[in-house]
């Protein structure tokens, strides 16, 4: 399988198919290679904590955004035990850059719902590249009172460059399914467990954003607005998009500091790119226990602490 | 005699100007500047609201007005980069501490938690202060059982207060449940402009939404929406007579009947 690497991850990719030809080698009996494989191993495992613990922001929205980076149907496949889609919001179109539905997870009945980007070129077309009009909001809505109504679950993953700014999308109150979206979801007398697992676009990560726990992959990004639109505001420059970055503050290590979110969930080393399986258990590992543990909580204190969550977010200061 | 038109009005960031004489930025007529103050602004060819400040709203719509949350002030977060002197700046242009101001308010016979957004501070940008001034005025409606009137004025979120910023929309829209619950009215007005991230929030989430005619009223700016579609946009896109006709409003009121309107909405909900 072809891989694609960022100029960051290019040491990484080298040292990979140096290790990956001696293992050939080895294979073929051509001569014994073990202690070399072994030491370059353990030499990748080196250059990779280097790279990966020093990334500065912009590196990591580029991770966020690595076109191999698990999205939502690759999750869906490694988490769940099946899973029933329910499509549409009943007024006006099916929305696929929303995908919705029902899920089993280690036999525990859930209801899922996130935005999808599409992996091949036709896909992301029809998908939007996983930018949603209001009807997936909508359709995300509809689903979500189902699974209220049924005392099920909510698992939202957020992967979105945001909204789609587009003529249909306003004609159709693109702010107001997404304002809607935001109180009821508040409101919802059920568990709803949000995970950011790439890009938290904005107002379009938000429509499926609040809920009981929110928490952010390791190299997942929220943020307002996209550095690059933050760079053209301040700067008129979009290529000053990793200063943006920087100034955001939209790391996952800086959300859980500004109290955004209330856990970072670790990934795979090299990022959820390389290893989807293994970020996809530790992803599924948390849902798991979240879902244990807020389940038997009552409906209404759910909620009271969800908008009390939600209501101390910020920073004010009280000048006489 | 306020005339409809289809045209989209011009967003300017700048205030009326000072002097006898104030030209229309719609249709350029030279207009006296104390008949236009006895208009409310409102020019008297073409109908064309010009932007005006949150006093103003006040001075308009209530007949007393007793500011509250005025100690609230902005910080800066982030440390974002000259985010303090811009604040400062507006500061002093506008002498309020940040984009909102708040207050128990008397319409009519009407008492009511009365919201202004303040366009010339950050463009009405909404911060951690804006967002826990509409939400301590949600909470003041609540205690008071007083109906809550927010005129909306604003270009979106505050980006310099970064994902704060975003978490606002959340603070608003979730509190607001707790106002439905009380079942007490809230009537959200927007005016020019009302985009972003306070028309995707409690913008959008009035018991009744109702706008000045003209308002640029939507999620994403026009600008935007051109550079994604790459298309011409339709004509009178996102103006409050394109959302009316798109189902997306309750209705579109004239500034000079807002007061009236609002005091006949404010005794339907009473009776
Ligand atoms: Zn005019």
């Amino acid at each position: 399988m072809p891989r694609t690497f960022l100029p960051f991850e290019k040491p990484i990719a080298e040292l990979e198919r140096k290790i990956e030809d001696l293992r050939t080698l080895q294979e073929e009996g051509v001569a014994d290679l073990r202690d070399e494989i072994v030491s370059l191993e353990n030499k990748l495992k080196l250059i990779q904590d280097n790279i990966y613990g020093n990334l500065t922001p912009w590196q990591r929205i580029q991770l966020a955004r690595h076109p191999k980076r698990p999205y939502f149907m690759d999750y869906i496949s490694y988490i769940t035990d099946e899973f029933f889609e329910i499509h549409g919001d009943g007024c006006f179109r099916d929305d696929p850059a929303i995908v919705c539905g029902f899920g089993k997870i280690n036999g525990r009945s859930v209801v899922l719902m996130g935005h999808e980007k599409g992996r091949s070129t036709k896909e992301k077309i029809k998908r939007n590249f996983g930018m949603a009009h209001p009807e997936g909001y909508r359709k995300a809505l509809k689903v979500a009172k189902l699974a209220s109504k049924f005392g099920k679950p909510i698992v939202s993953l957020v992967d979105t460059p945001g909204a789609y700014p587009g003529i249909g999308a306003e004609e159709r109150g693109q702010a107001q399914a997404i304002a809607i979206n935001i109180k009821e979801f508040a409101y919802l007398p059920t568990p709803i467990i949000v995970i950011i697992t790439g890009e938290g676009g904005s107002g379009g990560a938000l429509g499926i954003g609040v809920g009981d726990t929110v928490v952010i992959m390791q190299y997942a990004y929220y943020s307002v607005i996209s550095p690059e639109g933050c760079a053209s505001i301040l700067w008129r420059d979009a290529s000053k998009a990793p200063e943006a970055a920087e100034a955001l503050k939209i790391t996952a290590q800086d959300l859980l500091e500004l109290g955004v979110v209330d856990k970072i969930i670790p990934e795979p080393s090299g990022g959820a790119h390389r290893k989807p399986a293994e970020a996809a258990s530790i992803l599924k590992e948390f849902i798991i226990n979240e879902i244990d543990k807020l389940s038997v909580v009552p409906a209404e204190n759910l909620i009271k602490a969800r908008i009390e969550k939600f209501q101390k977010m910020g920073t004010i200061k009280s000048s006489p | 005699m306020f005339l409809r038109r289809k045209k989209p009005r011009p967003v300017t960031k700048k205030e009326i100007p000072d002097g006898l004489w104030v030209k229309c930025d719609s249709c350029g007529e030279i207009l006296y500047r104390k008949e236009l103050a006895r208009k409310l602004w409102v020019c008297e060819r073409c109908g064309y609201h010009f932007k005006i400040d949150s006093r103003k709203y006040i001075s308009i719509l209530t007949d007393e007005f007793k500011e509250i949350f005025a100690e609230l002030t902005p910080t800066n977060p982030l440390d974002f980069q000259d985010y303090s002197e811009k604040l400062e700046k507006d500061r002093k242009k506008t002498s309020l501490n940040d984009a909102a101001i708040s207050g128990e308010a008397k319409i009519g016979k009407h008492r009511i938690i009365l919201c202004a957004m303040e366009f010339f501070f950050r463009g009405g940008s909404m911060g951690s202060v804006v967002g826990e001034k509409v939400k301590l005025s949600i909470n003041h409606a609540i205690k008071r059982k007083v109906p809550l009137v927010i005129v909306c004025a604003s270009g979106g979120a505050r980006m310099q207060e970064g994902i704060l910023s975003l978490m606002q929309m959340a603070k608003t829209s979730a509190t607001l449940n707790l106002l439905s619950d009380a079942k007490i009215p809230y009537i959200s007005i927007l005016t020019n402009p009302t985009t972003a991230g306070v028309m995707a929030s409690y913008a959008s989430l009035g018991d009744l939404v109702i706008a000045e005619p003209g308002a640029l009223i939507g999620f994403a700016g026009p600008r935007v929406i051109m550079d994604t579609v790459k298309e011409e946009l339709p004509p009178g896109f996102q103006t409050a007579e394109f959302l009316l006709e798109h189902g997306l409003l309750d209705a579109v009121v004239p500034r000079v009947e807002l007061k009236d309107k609002l005091i006949s909405i404010l005794d339907f909900f009473k009776s």
